[in-house]
Formats: structure tokens, C-alpha cells, sequence
């Protein structure tokens, strides 16, 4: 059996014959050329790629890939994909979901996966909405927010999928945004190089059913003063003339001016720290109160269960010798008649 | 030993107790017991779905029963001979059931007031006249037991928690049994605790000592071993052959077995005992729903190994929407369903076999899975290689039907010879050349089974129709109309590549028995118990129930009558109507309890008169 020439790869060879069939304009174009960008980087044979889906516009994305590929079913490709990483834990499997069917449908395989670190990259195609079915809203949409289930708005709180991951536990929490190609590239290197599970919240507009959910963040004239970058090692500082910092206070994140070189104690972003209450703080700023974070909030090491199961059995193996089924057929009371 | 020994052919023993009482361990001390010495085995564990209801209540009553035998047996036996009752509650239960005249050991020291008011007696049972018609021998089991620890270091309640064995004592005494057996298994199971391998050796010597003390019997009795064919046994469990035969499997295919399940009774012990194999290359996954346990056996097989998914009937239903998309990706799962009461929570650990149309046609769309059922506790060794092998090579999700019965039951068994195996042929598709996903056998209709890892095979599947050979998404009406077909008739076409049905008894005539899982021994016992009144029923067991073997159509009409007992409403005869159009007779029983040979027999007299 060959392998497939690791160095040569590029783009290309991650394109499927199948036409694309997103509605025009739609951020998930954009998350699939990053991907597709970023796979030839990564020293990984092609054919050792496994794409894992369930339902929604963002899981038709294993049909454009052309790598192995799994569309599932609603909400349970992480349970598949979980399957399929401990049983081949040389492949390099991705989960691709949507805040529909990751946090709605799918939310008890999310925090277990999170909770178990299997070594996967999940990316979650987070639009507010639910797309394929025409306009509902979804467990991100905000508060009172008006779609065809809910004429006279939503009640209820969404959730934060930063803070969920956090808080069950994972190890690998990222956020970017459709519309940034470099960042994206840069934040999928990063999931791709973490072992354990890497979780990205992809900020996706919906241009047909909730246009401009991220405008108010992520317009060109805006997007300075609306966000942060993190960057592990350095002083949360924003906007576009840098004169606006981040710094822990008695009663949690405060933003403060810089401005004229006064430089008071600002938050170092670590994105090692075991402990995740201050990544857990700085998921909870929001706009327009806060500029909303992007970039790594988490990456830690801990044992992934994929290789941990297979330590076990290889333990196992080691300590006991090989099963063997006539012993074990005949173990117990037997008797000749 | 006394005086008068007398031999018999079967004796059928239920111990019933409070389920704190250890009752379970109890029968399966005895069975062990008898095994060992060589007689036929059956037996019936009956235990209530509350880990302790409240202590000496009737919902708290724990069974088990246990027929052994010097001949042939199928079933754990319709009316207990003898009944040991620990308590009022267990008395009230059992009581009815017990033949006229049989031996009745009752626990005489716990029928204060307040027991016999917890089990709803308003006059003592033991002093009015409720036991006339029963050899009734009182035991004071609570008082002998604590005279018998007597010095040793244990607090009261651990004392009197031995009580059981002091009644298994008296069992072994009266039946001429060896103790060897259950102090071997204390001295292994207790192996870390001796003050409890102790104070049992003493309760269990102390009740056998009792009984010769006091000539608490004037006859004991002895069976002799059964003529089994020869070969070298063991007792096993349904659960355990099952997890056995899943682990054969694994081996005669080369491949990994990668088990995911969600606790559920009464199929949790398959996960249990699963777990202690990983040396065979064992992936024993608890997953964190049902749902969850069938996607990822999916992922597995999706990853080249055999994926499995054990659980019971509630959890079945959560599985459904997965082993949709088993049929349509062609992926080798096997899904075992271990039947219980239903519908919804229903009775957790009462028998039943109320699934099979869930398991033939539940399922959204046309989504046809072959279906298996094992009929013994045994047979769910060779049932799960059979489940496997199909899944396989057909490239399709099987589903396994077990029961509570036989999942807790238990039998002899001829130990197999793993080169006596048969084998499970596997190729993996790794040729690039002329690879589509979907292009199928042309034998069995399978597709290529290309695992993620192949260079030069990458594609994709998924739950959205394929376009036939390629595999690609497609709404065709055409192309759709045809792989609804194709998915069809591989199903189908499994017919002709299972054992055709055997008829047991005459070829054609009267009347036809047509069974499927756990009732076979009782229709069997039936079948014996008719034999003496000349009245012959053929039987027919089927171990695949879709599709069906290829000559069963023409086996039904060849008898005036084909009746089928079952553990629901009809609903192998519904199917065997629909498929046949033959006149199919439902017995029926939907009690949480097996059928009893007599209950067969009865019904198969009223046919043999019109």
C-alpha cells in the first residue's frame, strides 16, 4: 500500500468533484477554502484525514472535501466521530457542526466529548440560526430575537459556546470569525496541532436568514474598537489606535484607557492556565459593554481518550499476554462428561 | 445421611427471599452444584427491578428457580417441588405456585407481626391453614444461623445476613449434595475477606449439620447425572455466551470488536463482562447515552472494526434513528436488543418478546435489517457469531434479539473448540483501480468496505440518498426508487445464504409449532409431556426471523394448523400472515414470565380435538 506524497499536496488535492451548493454568499464558502488552505501545511497524508458531520448547512462540508468524509446525523457526529478516533487513532478526525446541531440537538455528545478530550478538531459554524430549515432560531440566538418560531421574539438565555466548552471542561477553546482568512488559517493551525479536543466557535454569517448577526463586530471601521485579540504572553490591548486595554479588577474584566501612555496593570493573556476561570471571564464580554474576544481562550495538555482506551488494551496485552479463547471458553467450573 | 434415599428423575427448586437476602446467590450456588455433578440444568432468576425494595414488602421478593434433572430438560420447570420462602412476603408470592404436596421450607423465626403485616397477612400463615397440602418443615433459620457464628467478630446484621447459606445447607443435605463446590467458590470469591469466607463455611456446615442432627427429614433424595452427549461443559448464562460468542467472533474475523453500550437492564452484564477482555482487543465503550452508543459503534465499523451496541428495549428506540443510517452508509453493526417488559420503562427486569415488530419494522422509510434471535442461553454464543458473520459480509447493521429470560438463565453448554469455529471472512477494499463506494458484490449485494486510512479511496457517505455505484448525493426520483430496491433485496437475498427451517416431529398434518427465542424450551417440554397422549405436533424454531429461510413458507402449509406461542400479542404470526398468507394461531402470554410447557400443552391439546 502506498501513501500518498505527504510534501506534495496543496490545495487542490483537497477540492472533491462535488459542486459546492451553499446559497451565494454564505461564510461557510470561506471556512472551507481556510480548511482546505491549511490541511497541505499539517504533514498529515491525505487519505488520513476523516471529516465528520451531522445535520445543517455546515455538515454538507465533508461532500466537498476530498478526504474521507461522514455526513451523520442531527447532533451525533461527535459520537461517530468518537467511535471512529478510537478505533483509528492515526487518523486526523474533524467534527463539523452548526450551534443547531452541536448545542441544541447534539449538546449531550458536545460536553461529552469535551468533557472525555478525544482527539478531535470540532469546528462549529456558529450563524444564530437555523439554516437548512428555513429561519428558526437556534440556542445562540439572542434574547428576543424575532425568527419564524418566535414572531414575537425569543425568551430564554442562548448559550455561550465559549463559556459551555470551558465550563465542560475542554482543553482546546478557540473563537474566529468567517470573514478573517488569516485569523481563521492561523486559529485552525493551532486546533489541528492540539492534541486532545480543539474546539473553534466560527462567528458565520447567514446572508439569507440572519444577515449581519456579526456586523455590529466585525465591520472593517469598527472591528478594532469591537474586539480583542488574544495572544498568549501579552496584554490584552484594542483598538485602532491601541489605547484601550483589558485589566482584572476586584469585580472581573474591566476595560481601561491607555491613552497618553499611562499603561496600568493590564491582564497577560496565558492560555495555559490549568485553571479556566479567566478564560471562563473573558468569554463573558459582550458587546457593545466590552470588545468580544478572538483567538486561542484555552490550549492545555491532558491525556486524550482515544490513546488512553488503546493504552489500556495495549496494558492489557502486555501484562496478561494475548486473550485466548479456549482458556477462556473453559475458564470456571467445567466438567467431562 | 438418613436412612431412606430416594431417586429421582427432575426436582424443580425455587428459593424466594427478600432481594436482600441473597437468593440469586444462592440458586446459582446450587446450580453450580449440580451442574458439576452432572445433571441437566435450567433455571429462572426472578428479582424485582428495586435494588432493595422496602425489606419484607412484596414488590421486594427475589426468585430463583432452578431445575435439575437426570434426563433431558428444557426449561426451568413449570411448579416448583420445593419451595424455600425466607420470609412471609416470599411465601405470599411463591406460595400458589408450588405443586400440591411439594416441600415447603419456611424461615419460621421471621413471621413476627410485623412481617406478616408488611406481606399483608392478617392471621399467621405457619398456625392457620394456609399450608395444608404441603409438607411444611418450619426452620428457624435466624436463630440456628446466629447459634452457628456464634463467637465470631461480625455485628448482628452480618450474621443473620448468612442466613441464606444455612438454607442452601439444608438443600444440599436433602438432596445429597457435596459442598464442596460453593466452599471453593467462597474461598474465591471471599478471597480478601476470610471472616466472611468463615462465617458462611459455618451457616452453610451448620444447616447441613441441622438437618442430620435433628432427622429434619425422614427422605432425601438424589438425582442422578444426565446423559449428556460427551464433550467437556460448563453452566453458562445467556449474557455470558453472548459476550463470549461476540468475542469468537472477533477472533474468527481478525478484527477488533469495539462494544459501545448505555447502562441498561438486562443488558448492562454484556458490558460488564466485556470490559474484563480487552487483551482480545476489546474496545468496551460507555457511552453517555444510547444514542451516542450506536454512533459510535457506527464510527467504528465505519473504522474497520466490528461495532456493537447491547441494550434493551427503551434504549432500542433511542437507537433507531442510528440504525437508519447504518442501512443507508452499508455499514457491519450488530445491535443487540435484550427484551423486557414494554412499552416505555415497562417491567426492567421481567421477560418479554414484545420487540420483534420494533426490530423487523420500526424504523423510519424502507430500512430493512436482518433480525436473529437466540433460543437458549447457550445458543446466544453460536446467535451472536451468526450476527456478526452476517453484518459483514452483507455489509449491514443486524439486529441480535435476546431476553431477560435467557439473558439471566442459564444451562449446561458444550464448551466449543475455537478451531472448531467457523470462520468470518473479511477483505477490506484497498485496489484503487475501478473503487466506487457503492458498486456491490454481485453475489450478495454488499458494498466494498473502504476504511479511512486507504490512500487513494477517500469518499464520502452519508444518511442522504446515494446515487447507485458512486455513492454521491442524489434526489432522483429514479435513482431513488432503485436504491430503496437494491438495499431491499441484499436483505432479502440473506435467504439464501442462512440454514433452510428443520421441522422437528412429523413432516406434514395436524398441527405445526412455530416458535422463535426463549420459548423454544417450553415448546419443547410441551412436545415432551404430549408425547405420551399420542398427540404429535411438529415445531419449527426460527433463528432468523428476517428474512426468513427460504423454504419456511412451504413448511407452513404443509400442516392444517401452524400455532405460534409468543411472549406478546401475535406478532411472529401477524408476520408469518402477512409474508405467507397462512392461517397462523396466536398463543400468547405477556406476563413478564416465560411460558410454562403445561400452558403449551394445553393449547395444543385444544387444537388436536377440533
Amino acid at each position: 500500500m502506498a501513501t500518498t506524497e505527504i510534501g506534495g499536496l496543496t490545495k487542490k488535492d483537497f477540492v472533491s468533484d462535488q459542486e459546492v451548493r451553499w446559497c451565494p454568499g454564505c461564510g461557510d464558502y470561506s471556512i472551507l477554502a481556510a480548511v482546505q488552505a491549511v490541511l497541505p501545511s499539517l504533514d498529515i497524508p491525505r487519505e488520513k484525514y476523516a471529516f465528520i458531520s451531522g445535520i445543517g448547512c455546515s455538515s454538507r462540508f465533508p461532500y466537498y472535501m476530498n478526504t474521507y468524509g461522514f455526513h451523520t446525523i442531527h447532533g451525533r457526529a461527535p459520537a461517530v466521530a468518537t467511535g471512529l478516533k478510537i478505533a483509528r487513532p492515526e487518523l486526523s478526525v474533524w467534527v463539523i457542526t452548526g450551534d443547531g446541531d452541536a448545542l441544541s440537538i447534539g449538546g449531550n455528545h458536545f460536553i461529552h466529548l469535551l468533557r472525555r478530550n478525544v482527539d478531535l478538531k470540532v469546528l462549529l459554524f456558529n450563524n444564530r440560526i437555523y439554516g437548512l430549515t428555513k429561519g428558526q432560531y437556534s440556542p445562540t440566538s439572542e434574547v428576543g430575537k424575532k425568527t419564524k418560531s418566535s414572531p414575537d421574539g425569543t425568551v430564554g438565555s442562548p448559550f455561550n459556546p465559549i463559556a459551555l466548552a470551558l465550563g465542560a471542561g475542554a482543553t482546546f477553546v478557540a473563537r474566529t470569525v468567517d470573514v478573517y482568512p488569516q485569523h481563521l488559517k492561523e486559529i485552525l493551525g493551532r486546533a489541528a496541532r492540539h492534541r486532545g479536543t480543539a474546539f473553534v466557535e466560527i462567528y458565520q454569517n447567514c446572508n439569507i436568514f440572519n444577515d449581519g448577526a456579526f456586523k455590529s463586530i466585525t465591520e472593517k471601521e469598527i472591528r478594532n474598537d469591537a474586539q480583542v485579540e488574544l495572544l498568549h504572553g501579552k496584554p490584552l490591548v484594542f483598538g485602532k489606535n491601541k489605547d484601550r486595554g483589558i485589566r482584572l479588577a476586584d469585580n472581573g474584566l474591566e476595560v481601561v484607557s491607555i491613552a497618553g501612555g499611562d499603561s496600568p496593570d493590564l491582564m497577560v493573556h496565558d492560555e495555559s492556565r490549568d485553571n479556566p476561570s479567566l478564560a471562563f471571564e473573558l468569554a463573558q464580554m459582550e458587546h457593545p459593554r466590552q470588545p468580544i474576544p478572538i483567538g486561542v481562550f484555552r490550549a492545555v495538555e491532558r491525556p486524550t481518550f482515544d490513546r488512553e482506551m488503546n493504552d489500556q488494551i495495549a496494558r492489557q496485552i502486555a501484562e496478561r499476554s494475548p486473550g485466548d479463547l479456549d482458556q477462556l471458553l473453559n475458564e470456571g467450573d467445567v466438567w467431562d462428561v | 445421611m438418613s436412612a431412606n434415599v430416594e431417586t429421582l428423575e427432575r426436582v424443580v427448586v425455587r428459593f424466594a427471599g427478600d432481594s436482600g437476602d441473597g437468593m440469586q446467590v444462592t440458586g446459582n450456588q446450587f446450580t453450580n452444584t449440580a451442574a458439576l455433578f452432572g445433571n441437566d440444568v435450567s433455571t429462572f432468576p426472578d428479582y424485582p427491578a428495586e435494588i432493595r425494595a422496602p425489606a419484607g414488602s412484596l414488590p421486594g421478593v427475589s426468585g430463583f428457580q432452578i431445575n435439575f434433572a437426570s434426563l433431558d430438560i428444557d426449561t426451568p420447570g413449570d411448579e416448583p417441588d420445593v419451595l424455600v420462602a425466607m420470609n412471609p412476603a416470599a411465601l405470599k408470592v411463591n406460595l400458589s405456585d408450588l405443586r400440591p404436596n411439594g416441600i415447603l421450607i419456611v424461615s419460621s423465626d421471621s413471621f413476627e407481626e410485623q412481617d406478616l403485616k408488611l406481606a399483608g397477612y392478617k392471621s399467621n400463615p405457619l398456625t392457620d391453614h394456609t399450608l395444608d397440602g404441603y409438607r411444611t418443615i418450619q426452620v428457624p433459620l435466624t436463630t440456628l444461623t446466629r447459634r452457628a457464628l456464634e463467637g465470631l467478630d461480625m455485628s448482628r446484621k452480618s450474621i443473620d445476613r448468612c442466613k441464606n447459606f444455612f438454607a442452601l445447607g439444608i438443600m444440599y443435605y436433602l438432596y445429597n449434595r457435596s459442598l464442596e463446590t460453593t466452599e471453593k467458590w467462597l474461598q474465591k470469591y471471599f478471597e480478601k475477606k476470610p471472616e466472611v469466607i468463615e462465617a458462611n463455611r459455618r451457616a452453610l456446615r451448620g444447616g447441613y449439620a441441622y438437618c442430620e442432627a435433628v432427622h429434619l427429614f425422614q427422605t432425601t433424595y438424589q438425582v442422578d447425572p444426565a446423559q449428556l452427549p460427551p464433550g467437556r461443559y460448563r453452566n453458562i448464562s445467556g449474557n455470558t455466551a453472548l459476550a463470549l460468542g461476540l468475542l469468537a467472533a472477533s477472533r474468527q474475523a481478525k478484527l477488533d470488536l469495539f462494544l459501545a453500550s448505555y447502562p441498561i437492564t438486562p443488558a448492562s452484564d454484556v458490558l460488564h463482562t466485556l470490559s474484563m477482555y480487552k487483551r482480545f482487543g476489546l474496545f468496551a465503550f460507555q457511552a453517555e447515552d444510547e444514542i451516542a452508543a450506536v454512533c459510535s459503534a457506527i464510527g467504528a465499523s465505519y473504522g474497520g472494526k466490528i461495532g456493537v451496541t447491547a441494550t434493551s428495549g427503551p434504549g432500542m428506540a433511542l437507537k433507531t434513528e442510528g440504525m437508519g443510517l447504518a442501512v443507508m452508509a452499508e455499514l457491519p453493526l450488530v445491535i443487540i436488543n435484550m427484551q423486557r417488559g414494554g412499552p416505555s420503562t415497562g417491567l426492567p427486569t421481567k421477560t418479554e418478546q414484545a420487540d420483534l415488530f420494533q426490530a423487523v419494522l420500526g424504523r423510519n422509510g424502507e430500512s430493512p435489517i436482518p433480525v436473529v434471535a437466540a433460543s437458549t442461553p447457550g445458543d446466544c454464543f453460536w446467535v451472536a457469531l451468526e450476527a456478526v458473520r452476517l453484518a459483514i459480509r452483507f455489509m449491514t447493521p443486524v439486529i441480535l434479539l435476546s431476553d431477560g429470560y435467557l439473558a439471566n438463565g442459564a444451562e449446561p453448554w458444550p464448551i466449543p473448540k475455537a478451531k472448531d469455529l467457523p470462520p468470518i471472512p473479511v477483505s477490506f477494499r484497498t485496489d484503487v483501480e475501478g473503487f466506487h463506494p457503492y458498486q456491490r458484490d454481485p453475489e450478495t449485494l454488499a458494498r466494498p468496505w473502504a476504511v479511512p486510512g486507504t490512500p487513494g479511496l477517500e469518499h464520502r457517505i452519508g444518511g442522504l440518498e446515494k446515487q447507485n455505484v458512486t455513492g454521491n448525493v442524489n434526489y432522483e426520483p429514479a435513482n431513488h426508487e432503485l436504491m430503496v430496491r437494491l438495499r431491499n433485496e441484499k436483505v432479502a437475498n440473506i435467504a439464501n445464504f442462512i440454514p433452510e427451517a428443520s421441522v422437528d416431529g412429523p413432516a406434514s398434518g395436524k398441527l405445526l409449532i412455530v416458535g422463535w427465542g426463549s420459548t423454544r424450551g417450553a415448546i419443547r417440554g410441551a412436545i415432551r409431556q404430549l408425547a405420551a397422549e399420542g398427540i404429535a405436533p411438529a415445531h419449527v424454531h426460527l433463528r432468523h426471523l428476517h428474512p426468513f429461510p427460504r423454504n419456511l413458507g412451504e413448511i407452513l402449509k404443509r400442516y392444517e394448523t401452524v400455532l405460534v406461542p409468543e411472549l406478546n400479542l401475535g406478532q411472529l404470526a401477524f408476520l408469518l400472515r402477512a409474508r405467507f398468507l397462512v392461517n397462523a394461531r396466536t398463543l400468547s402470554k405477556v406476563q413478564g414470565k416465560p411460558f410454562k410447557s403445561s400452558e403449551i400443552a394445553d393449547a395444543v391439546r385444544a387444537v388436536w380435538k377440533e
